[in-house]
């Protein structure tokens, strides 16, 4: 096997390094991108990318791909594994629609030109179940995120206002859960879902605590900051689902203004088409997404995901349990609840959006106009899979974002509710490649804190696509099926080093590492002892037995804070 | 020595605080099951193929040959393996396209088919010890199949909200007196096969409709049913745990999915989950394993290359039944002593390899017998307990025998060798 690589002629678009649609030669040596004089010498294989785009392979920072919640989907919904993707041979067999298996997660997200993907809200006591469907998906690195804003150990520490604390539980939990940094689920809302309720607003008080999502939130963003984890508090806001909710988000964006970080934002906001509805009711309805757009664009310390949904099926599926019980209601779909002893709580319900249905629609518009009004240092493209459909959609977002006749003809398909309730058909907004490439490759790099992913520079990770599309020539704004089409399959996807996609087809099979983040160094861990041990008689296992070693995990790679 | 908090392997409570002296080879604190797993027992001696004994090489080399050369081999058992083992024997019945089927297709699979009918709104056994106040075993008996169960998560277990046993409900809703109904608050006792009308009558009552329930459902007054409702109305936190009265009685899937919507409707009053009290230790992993691996938890078909699901075709009894397998796998499970006789006769009548640390029925018509490590004794694993919570399960004495993830890895191995 070659291992050395050398990717000639390309088309490349590096945000990250400046470069902007160059036509230029990219290096890879051991799995990382070199200089030209490191390959001299070696046994090189030449890849003519002649009139090609190069970039960096997609990072995926938030998607359900591994864990308790997207297999109980897969359980309940056979209906879902119907489609055939791959039939054994070389690579093993491969199913499902929208709902992946594992092996399908990796092969997709490959042939798309994606080599990276978060799972974006791991139970904590589940951890070790994340992690071993985390190292049943083939091809990608990955890695999961603990959800921290339900858990009882935290309302403690913050009713207490006592941080080193926090900062030494949250050091403890990433390292008990082989976690990669803080998710924050409607923090409140899931404790109060135990006596059958929900918070509905940011100072709510907690049942039986005396905390608020309000400090839940800058607690965990102080102590976060305070430890400089890589990666910022990445919450699901309170209120998701409801008619007026953006207001909410406005509220909680804010929460982020005294706080600063200079390498990356210190809250990160999530699927934020779920937290963008104005109106107070489902009948009147609108969009709030201008509104926070606004607030995003005029701070400098917060970024946020879409969750575009795509029309067609989906399953939701999140840490936020009392709405997916309102969901349940509201559409009398099937429903898997899962309260999860002081930790949380989990629910998931299947879904189809409709282009004729007036919320559908209006839900498909908002994601859209996120992704149009916002910075595009500042939104990543998403559709919080599976929450709002595929994640193999991401062309169709992408070819979107950059064309507005593409945007006109699809408006067409939809129910005309959205005409009125949102502003999407005003705006002319057209997104230059090069800033999609950036909310798909270097911008989750950056939010999340890795360095190494996300770019083409000399010392990065060789993970790298080529797709079938020249960005010299391209009309994005008119060929857009053409845009589509190529970012579907890539021609070339490179995985630290090794080719693993070429022409659309699976060439190889790669186990890519599971990132997780070792804060224990920067605090005193016998601190939290006492507590923990008391605390954990409301556990129903011991502490002893609690969490998950580094050495069952396939390719563990640790980040040293 | 003695080793702290070891996870025992034998039902579905998982219990993680076991105590083991390796010296004494002795357990403390598990029940009258779990101490019998964790003690000196009549093991498998060597590998053997046709009684005779042979190396872990030659017995293995043996099965793979058998695998390959099966048009449609059946691969069955899984429930008191680790997940590690199970993934390996997923990619394994792939690559012989063949079945993979476990023992929830003989015991709780109704549950898992009310699961794609209506879903599953549960929680975690520790969410039932901190908050359930009030806790009904339908058709389940932990007394007797979970012995620590009740002690441990659901019945005297003191938690968050539930400081004294006095502060619980405890229902039994049975058809004869259990050993669990003598420790329950209330035991109502029902006709056999009543169970659907029974929750229908509720679903009726709690809905506001009590007058269209008769004076007696299935052996139940109305008046009791009356009573049972506003019990669970009253709630602040409830439970059913569901056992095999439920699932292998007359409705079946039904009850259970019934039974669901019955959960789904007191939610809209208070909170209240439901989860089946599963068996053996790891029934959930031998589901969940394959549910991320192929996309169901059992009853899979690969003859196409792709997995299949079908219960009524694809499960273990009905392949055997139909004659639809030349060869069988059967790991960590006794289908000659459990099956029915027909099928029975047809297993009788291939090639069967048994993998299983202890002698049963099946090692009698086994032709490969390949004898394994026991997992929380003599191997380390990954389990998941009854309510899908993981814990890794662990080794604290050393063995000669293969456990079973070094037999499967061996055998994938030879198994992708021969079919180069
Ligand atoms: S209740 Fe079950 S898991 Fe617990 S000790 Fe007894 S047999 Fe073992
Ligand atoms: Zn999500």
């Amino acid at each position: 096997m070659h291992h050395a690589l050398h990717i000639k002629n390309g088309i490349v678009i590096d945000p990250k390094n400046g470069v902007k649609a160059e036509k230029m030669d990219i290096f890879v040596k051991d799995g990382k991108i070199v200089e030209e004089s490191e390959v001299k010498g070696e046994d090189v294989k030449v890849i003519d990318a002649s009139n090609k785009l190069v970039v960096a392979g997609g990072v995926d920072m938030h998607a359900h791909i591994a864990g308790s919640k997207i297999n109980t989907g897969r359980t309940m919904r056979p209906e879902e594994m119907r489609v055939v993707r791959n039939i054994a041979n070389k690579f093993r067999a491969a199913v499902g629609r929208v709902l992946l298996t594992s092996p399908a997660i990796g092969y997709e997200y490959a042939k798309m030109g994606y080599t990276s993907s978060f799972e974006a809200a791991q139970p904590p006591i589940g951890a070790l179940h994340t992690h071993e469907e985390l190292d049943a998906i083939p091809m990608i690195d990955k890695a999961a995120l603990p959800v921290f804003g339900n858990w009882h150990f935290v309302f403690k520490y913050v009713e207490a206002k006592d941080i080193e604390k926090l900062k030494t539980f949250i050091a403890w939990a990433l390292e008990r859960t082989k976690g990669f940094g803080v998710k924050v689920v409607n923090p409140g809302g899931v404790e109060a879902w135990m006596y059958g309720g929900n918070v509905k607003s940011l100072d709510d008080q907690v049942p039986s605590f005396n905390v608020t999502p309000r400090e839940i939130i800058t607690s965990l963003i102080k102590a976060v900051e305070e430890l400089k984890l890589n990666h910022s508090v990445h919450i699901h806001c309170n209120r998701l689902g409801v008619p007026g909710n953006y207001e909410t988000t406005i509220e909680t964006i804010k929460l982020a203004g005294g706080f600063s970080n200079d390498a990356r934002q210190v809250l990160h906001v999530t699927h934020v088409q779920f937290n963008a509805y104005a109106g107070d009711s489902w009948r009147t309805v609108s969009s709030g997404a201008e509104e926070i757009a606004k607030t995003v664009n005029s701070m400098d310390n917060v970024t946020i995901d879409m969750g575009q949904p795509i029309f067609g099926h989906a399953t939701a599926m999140t840490g936020d349990a009392p709405f997916q019980f309102t969901l349940h209601r509201l559409t009398g779909a099937r429903w898997s609840n899962k309260d999860s002893e002081v930790e949380g709580g989990a629910g998931i319900v299947p879904l189809v959006y409709l282009p004729k249905n007036p919320v559908h629609a209006l839900q498909w518009a908002i994601g859209l106009e996120l992704g149009l009004l916002i910075d595009s240092d500042k939104v990543v493209l998403t559709t919080d899979y599976p929450n709002g459909g595929p994640f193999t959609e991401y062309p169709y977002i992408m070819a979107m974002l950059m064309s507005k006749k593409m945007r006109e003809g699809e408006l067409e398909k939809v129910s005309p509710y959205v005409q009125k309730a949102s502003n999407l058909p005003a705006i002319d907004t057209e997104k230059a490649l090069e800033e999609v490439i950036h909310m798909t490759r270097s911008l989750p790099a950056r939010i999340l804190g890795l360095p190494q992913k996300g770019h083409l520079g000399v010392g990065a990770d060789a993970d790298i696509a080529i797709y079938n599309l020249n960005p010299l020539e391209i009309d994005t704004s008119n060929d857009f099926e053409k845009v589509y089409k190529a970012f579907k399959t890539a021609e070339y996807t490179i995985k630290s080093g090794r080719i693993l996609v070429k022409n659309g087809e699976l060439v190889d099979e790669h186990w890519g590492k599971t990132y997780w983040v070792d804060a224990t160094g920067k605090v005193d861990m016998e601190a939290i002892k006492p507590d923990l041990e008391d605390y954990f008689k409301y556990y129903s296992v011991e502490l002893q037995n609690y969490g998950v070693e580094e050495r069952w995990l396939k390719k563990p790679e640790r980040i040293v804070i | 020595m003695a080793e702290e908090n070891i996870v025992c392997t034998f039902c579905g409570s998982v219990c993680d605080d076991g105590q083991f002296d390796t010296e004494k080879f002795k357990s403390k604190k598990l029940c009258k099951l779990g101490s019998s797993k964790f003690s000196k027992k009549e093991r498998i001696k060597a590998p053997m193929i046709d009684g005779k004994e042979v190396s872990y090489e030659e017995a293995i080399e043996k099965a793979a040959e058998i695998l390959v050369n099966a048009k449609k081999p059946l691969l069955y058992g899984w429930a008191s393996t680790v997940n590690e083992a199970i993934r390996l024997g997923v990619i394994l019945t792939e690559k012989v396209r063949g079945v993979y089927d476990q023992c929830a297709s003989v015991c709780h699979a109704p549950g898992t088919l009310a699961v794609i009918e209506e879903g599953l709104p549960g929680g975690s056994l520790g969410a039932v010890k901190n908050r359930a106040d009030v806790v009904i075993f339908w058709g389940s008996n932990p007394m007797e199949a979970h012995p620590r169960h009740g002690m441990r998560y659901s019945i005297s277990a003191k938690g968050l909200l539930i400081k004294d046993r006095k502060q619980r409900k405890v229902i039994v809703v049975d058809v004869r007196p259990t050993k669990t109904a003598k420790l329950a608050d209330e035991f109502v006792q029902i006709k056999p096969g009543y169970d659907y009308p029974i929750i229908s009558a509720l679903r009726a009552i709690i809905s506001g409709n009590a007058d269209a329930v008769p004076d007696e459902v299935g052996g139940v007054s109305k008046e009791k049913l009356v009573e049972l409702a506003e019990t669970m109305k009253n709630a602040k936190y409830g439970v059913i745990f569901y056992g095999l009265g439920v699932t292998q009685s007359r409705g079946r899937d039904r009850n259970i999915e019934n039974a669901v919507k019955l959960i789904q409707l007191l939610n809209r009053h208070t909170r209240w989950i439901i989860w089946p009290m599963r068996g053996h230790y790891n029934v959930v992993g031998a589901g969940e394993v394959p549910a991320w691996e192929a996309g169901y938890q059992y009853a899979i078909d690969f003859s196409r290359g792709y997995p299949r699901f079908s219960p009524a075709e694809f499960s273990a009894v009905e392949v055997l039944k139909r004659r639809d397998c030349d060869a069988a796998l059967i790991i960590a499970s006794d289908p000659v002593a459990h099956f029915p006789r027909t099928a029975v006769k047809h297993l009788k009548s291939i090639s069967v390899i048994q993998i299983d640390p202890f002698p049963n029925m099946t090692t009698l018509v086994a032709n490969v017998v390949i004898p394994s490590a026991v997992a929380g004794l003599e191997a380390e694993g990954t389990a998941y307990r009854m309510d899908g919570i993981p814990l890794r399960v662990k080794k604290i004495v050393e063995t000669n025998y293969w456990s079973d993830e070094q037999i499967l890895e061996k055998l994938l191995e030879k198994v992708e060798e021969l079919k180069r």
